[in-house]
Order: C-alpha cells, then structure tokens, then sequence
C-alpha cells in the first residue's frame, strides 16, 4: 500500500514514492513503486523556444516528470560587444551599450558614462543627472512591466501580457518623443546627455503616470491576488540568503530572498541621496522566503517606488531650467592609463562597468558584468527535483534576458 | 494541396481559382517566433494592442511546422545558425521568410564581430527585408503586406515555364 | 578597513610572500587618484588568499563581484573583484601571468559558487586555464571553435562550417 507522493515543492529534494513491493516479473527503477520501469531521459528545450526569455537551451535530464539536473547553455546571442569596446573610441561606443540588455538600454548607457567620466575626471552638471535619473526609472518600469507580463505568459495567463504591451506603448511614445528612438535609446553620452526635454514633456510624463498607477491595481487583481498563480509560484525555486550571496545574485533575485540590498541607497551615485523611496523585500507570503512569487512581488513594487521617484525628479528639475545638460569634452577622450569598476542599479540587478585604459582613444578592455549572467549559475543547482513545468516559472522569475548572458 | 502544385500544364488559365487560393493563403500568414534579439520585442509590439499584426489574419505560433513564414528578428551568430537551417527546413511549403532590421539583412552593428553571421541570407533564402535598428511596427507591417502582394501574384497551380 | 588595512593584515596571514600595492591611475592635472588601487598576489597562492579573504571574520568577502582577464600586451592580468555584505568593503586582487600558451592559475570555485561560469568565460575568450576547476569548457563559442577572440593577436578565420565571414560591398 503506497501513501500519496509528498508535496515536491516543499523542499528541493527529488521526492519520490514510498518504496514499496513491485508484482513479480517487472523491473524497478528510481526507487519508484509503479510496475514500469523508468530511465532518465535526456531532452532538449530550446535555442527556440516560446518560453525561454531569449535565446537559451536547457540540457534537461528527466526522470519522468520530474528533473534530475537542468543544464543551461548559453552562448547563441554572443554578439563580441566586448571585442568591439577595442575598435571603438570612448564616444563612439554608445550604441553598443545598448544592446548588452535592450530592455534597461538606459542603465547601460549611464553605466558606462558614469565609467568614462570616472576615469577621466569629467563633472557633469546636475539637470544632466536628473535628465538620466528620469530616463532610467521610466525604463525600470517598463522593463518590469514585460518581466511581469512574460512571467504571466509563460504561465498560461496571455492576457496581462497584453496589458503590459499597452502600457509600454505609452511609454515608448514618451521615451521617444525624448530621445528619438523606441527601443535602443544611446541617450547618454559621457559628458551629460544628448537632448534636453522638450517643453511640456514633463506634464505629459505626469499624466500618464496619474493613469498608470491605478492601471497597476489591475494586475494586482489579475495576477498577484489570483489563487492560481500563487500556487503555481509559491513555494518553487527556493533560494536562500546563503545561496543568493555566494552565487551572486542582484537586484529583485537578491531582494525577493530576503536582503534589503539596493546600490541606489546603499552604495549611492548621481542625485539618489536626494530622493526617498522604499526598497521593497521579499517575505515568503505566497510559500516560503525566497520563492518565486516573493520575486515577482518585488517587481510589482518596484513599479511604484518608480513612479514616485519619478514625480520627485520632475518637482526638483524645475528649479534647475536653462542649465546645460551637456558639458564640453574632447573629440578623442584620452583617460590616464589604469582601470575603474564602476557599480549601478539597473533593472536586473548590479550593472558593472570594469574598463582598462592605456592612455590611447580606444579602450583596452571594457568588461559588463550583469546579473543575468550568475543567475544563469544557480539554475543548475536550484533545478534538481523540480518538476519541468516548474523549470519555466523559476526562469521567468529570475528575469533572465538573453543578451546580458552573452554580451 | 501541395500535391497540386505546379500539376496543370503551361498553357492553363487560372485567374479564378488562384485568385481564391492566393486570398486564403495570404489572409492567414501564420508566424513562427523566432525572436532572437531587440528587433524580437519589436516584433511582439507589433503582435500587440496598437499595431496589431492578428487584424491581418497572423499569429504567431510557437513550432516551425505549424508556421509558414519566419520572421528572423534579430542578430544570427555562428551557434544558432546551424539551428536555424534545421528549423528552416520543418517549415513546410510554401514557406516565406522575412529578415527583420539590419542584423538580419546584413550584420547590421555587429559587422565588426567575430561571432556574427554577416545577414541571414547566408543561410536561407530570404523574401523580404525590412531595415531598421529596430523597424518600428509600421515598417514590418508593410513588410508584412509586401509579402502579401508577392503571393497574390504567384501561380500556384500552374507549372511555372524554366527561365533559361 | 581601506586597502593599506587589508594588505597588511593579509601580509601578516601570508609572511614570505609578496603582496604589492599598486595605486590606482591619476588625474594628470591635479593629481587626485580616480582609478580603482589593486592588490598583486602571486598565482600559485591564490586560492588560500581567497580562503582566508572569505571566511576571516574581519574580512568576510562573501560575494565575488566581478573575475576577469586583460591581455596587456607583454602579460596576462587576471582581476578579482571581492566585495563584503557585512563590512561593506571592496578590493581588487590581480594576479600577473606570463603571455604564452600555457597560462594557467588555480582555481576558486570551491569558495564562492558563481566563480565557475565566469572562469569559463575567461577561458573561453582568453585561453587561461584554471587547474582544479570540476567544469571547464567553452561557453559562449562553439565547442569547435579554434583560437581565443579576445586576445590581442586573434586572428578571425574565412569561414566557419562553410558559412563566409564576410560580406562583399554593393558599392562595388
């Protein structure tokens, strides 16, 4: 008489059925008390595929339904940006900051502005930093929203992920009436940024976010407050404090684990010293600390603490009209010989800027170190025991964009 | 229907028929994903509320056999590009292929890379290029209708006379 | 503690081996420091520094930020970037390495969990070998793919598989 399988998701040990007597004359494999005999089987998910967030391939060894070991492999977006950092001079480089992760473009951009101008010893003036700082909380919003709308979709529910398209329409019709472009801005430039706001940007900027945040009590009625995305989320790819930190995980992985851990208050840089926000944690409500949902919860409010700091900027750039947003820099930046690491918030955790200088106009090596890439790390250890359906929820938890992995 | 392609001798009339065949076909242009890259957010864009792509009877579909064009959004570098022919050839015909902004169509930013396939059409034959880094919906809508006015004109019956 | 503090104190963990500070790059006019100060540690002693950066409870580098290599182009430099949760300090370890072939260092992934993908990573692109890594193969290339890209000298092939690697100009 076998009891009832135990629940899996309470811890992330293979659990199995009780061993018990199999009928005479059939094998027994995996400690499995069904008649049928069970080998691991070896299955591929991906480069293509409509859940992964980009392109990246599961090696996944099942036992049935269940995972012994999920392996990543990544490496089928290396697009060679660092190689390029080599051919390009400090200005012209740019553009490609933008693709390392095409949904927080700005982050990347300021990341490695703020990297040159460090080096270099360039002080930009403060509507330049307020100007960055509004582009980069606009972007963690809508970076968020399609974190939060993907995750649903790759659940099953489609319809907040066209919610979410809805909103970054508006958005993407703001960003660019700034800068020119919709998706990959090369708004900053070392030295400030490249165009001022136009009149009345400010006030549009605010009407939408007068309609944005009860438009975001629709996804709390959607998907935060929906039982079956709890149990779907709750309780799945647990990672502790201990594993977050030793595996380096950033940004709402760290936090959703517990860690009240935010660049932006604690190792602060630009204007954020000047501006109150929260920094919102996970609490295990939905199942256990450091679960899926207590990630997804730290996006959605996010989201808000966002907007309030975007409100806060518009109220102290006001008093800073007519000043330069651009100050004058050499054509050839030529930076002293030696290196710099340079750490910012971006969407996805702690963007850092490592960049070596020899004392030419080109670079010596500029390396990005972004979260996607160690949390690609832990899937690995996380995946043991899980179920296969359970493996997409956890990388769509973990925000994981395919480019950042690369570079 | 494709054991009726090209079946009917050189010197039959079809207007009507290929008239009727060529709506249908047109008028439901399923796509595969295969957003690789920026141009694929783009590309669900445009699959979204404001420039719907499903108005013009195309959804996107998640395995190549279901699909019958290929929209290749994004940058191709050497490790993919083996995997793309594969998906390529589960595509069953008559299959269409749009290369998306200018990763696809040439290399676009990443010419001077060591890892990137100079344009996709190294590898697959394309029909239609739509530049941009990356396209707004507009433009790969109107790739999408160009593609449209090509198939209207195709003879799919009749067996096409070999251009020497 | 600053990194003078922590260089001493390594010193007097390590006696007998060489642990140098170098400044970090100056302002030519004015002569403020802006670059990042570095600590340069031998190769083969590594790992025991990393041990005892980790688990010293006055040290207590729990997380490794950042792991990679530069090709200078008479050396090789391999960089660490340690940083501490509970103190709240930061350092930068390097380790010199002669430029041929052979490159190799000791591993250290049995102290922080994500330094293995990005051991592979520097192996991938600059051909360092780690001695006593539990997984060290390619990452981001193709398994067949010949040479390291990001070394200075790295010359790119004709073609791969057959599929060109240029592109002919419509200008022509």
């Amino acid at each position: 008489m076998e009891s009832p399988p135990q629940d899996h998701r309470s811890s992330s040990k293979p659990q199995r059925g009780v061993e018990g007597e199999a009928p005479s004359g059939f094998a027994r494999g995996g400690g499995d008390a069904s008649p049928y005999r069970t080998e691991e089987m070896l299955l591929n998910m991906g480069p293509q595929h409509p859940s992964t967030h980009g392109v990246i391939r599961f090696v996944v060894k099942t036992d049935g339904e269940v995972m012994n070991v999920a392996i990543p492999d990544v490496g089928y977006l290396h697009r060679s940006i660092e190689k390029i950092a080599e051919k390009a001079t400090y200005n012209g480089f740019m553009p490609w900051t933008d693709r390392v992760d095409y949904l927080a473009a700005m982050n990347c951009n300021v990341a490695y502005a703020m990297a040159v101008e460090k080096l270099a010893s360039i002080q930009i003036t403060r509507r330049a930093e307020y100007l960055r700082v509004i582009a980069m909380e606009l972007n963690r919003i809508i970076s968020h929203l399609l974190s939060v709308g993907s995750l649903g979709m790759d659940i099953g529910a489609t319809t907040p992920f066209i919610h979410a398209l809805r909103e970054r329409e508006k958005v993407n019709d703001l960003i660019e009436e700034l800068c020119g472009q919709r998706l990959t801005y090369n708004y900053a430039r070392v030295g400030g940024v490249i165009y001022d706001m136009t009149p009345h940007w400010d006030k549009k900027v605010l009407t939408f976010l007068d309609q944005f945040e009860p438009n975001l009590n629709e996804f709390d009625r959607l998907l935060t407050n929906n039982k079956i995305l709890r149990k779907r989320l709750g309780g799945i790819g647990v990672i502790s404090p201990e594993d977050a930190i030793s595996y380096n995980l950033v940004g709402p992985n760290l936090r959703g684990s517990g860690l009240k851990w935010d660049l932006r208050k604690d190792i602060p840089y630009s204007v954020y010293p000047e501006l109150d926000f929260e920094v919102p944690v996970g609490n295990g409500e939905a199942g256990e600390l450091g679960d899926c949902f207590d990630r997804f919860m730290v996006r959605i409010k996010e989201m808000r603490e966002s907007s309030k700091i975007l409100r806060q900027c518009f109220e102290k750039i006001r008093s800073l009209e007519g000043e330069e947003y651009q100050v004058k820099v050499p054509k050839k930046i030529r930076p002293p010989a030696g290196d710099v690491y340079v750490r910012t918030e971006s969407t996805r955790g702690d963007l850092g800027v490592y960049l070596v200088s020899d004392g030419t106009d080109k670079a010596c090596r500029v390396k990005f170190r972004t979260g996607s890439f160690t949390a690609m790390s832990i899937v690995e250890k996380i995946s043991r025991g899980m179920m296969v359906a359970d493996l997409i929820a956890f990388i769509a938890s973990l925000d994981i964009v395919a480019p950042e992995i690369d570079r | 229907m494709i054991t009726l392609k090209n079946q009917l001798p050189e010197n039959a009339v079809t207007n009507a028929v290929d008239g009727v065949l060529n709506w249908g076909r047109q008028s439901s242009l399923w796509y595969m994903l295969f957003g690789l890259a920026c141009c694929g957010i783009e590309l669900m864009q445009t699959g979204g509320p404001r420039a719907d792509l499903d108005r013009f009877g195309s959804v996107p579909r998640a395995s190549p056999r279901q699909s019958d064009l290929m929209i290749v959004a994004g940058t191709l570098t050497y490790k993919m590009a083996l995997r793309t022919k594969v998906l390529y050839d589960q595509m069953p015909e008559p299959k269409y292929v749009i290369s998306m902004g200018s990763c696809a169509n040439c290399g676009g930013l990443f010419q001077p890379a060591y890892s990137v396939v100079k344009g996709v059409d190294k590898i697959i034959p394309v029909d239609i290029y739509v530049p941009g880094c990356p396209p707004r919906p507009e433009a790969l809508t109107e790739g999408l209708l160009k593609i449209q006015e090509k198939m209207r004109k195709e003879k799919f019956l009749v067996r096409q006379k070999l251009v020497a | 503690m600053n990194i003078q503090e922590i260089s001493k104190k390594l010193a007097e963990h390590f006696p007998g081996i060489s642990i140098e500070v170098v400044e970090g790059a100056k302002n030519p006019v004015g002569g403020v420091v802006v670059g990042d100060t570095a600590l340069i540690v031998p190769a083969d002693h590594i790992q025991k520094i990393c041990e005892i950066l980790k688990n010293v409870d006055s040290f207590s580098f729990d997380c490794l930020s950042n792991l990679t290599a530069v090709d200078k182009k008479d050396r090789f430099e391999v960089v660490y970037q340690l940083f501490s949760y509970k103190h709240l300090h930061s350092i930068t370890l390097k380790v010199i390495l002669p430029r041929d072939e052979g490159a190799h260092l000791p591993t250290v992934d049995t102290i922080w969990g994500c330094a293995n993908w990005l051991e592979r990573e520097v192996y991938d692109l600059f051909g360092i070998r780690f001695d006593g890594s539990y997984d060290l193969r390619r990452i981001m290339l193709p398994d067949d793919w010949i040479g390291y890209p990001l070394r200075k000298d790295y010359k790119e092939q004709d073609d791969y598989h057959g599929i060109s690697t240029t592109r002919p100009s419509l200008l022509q």
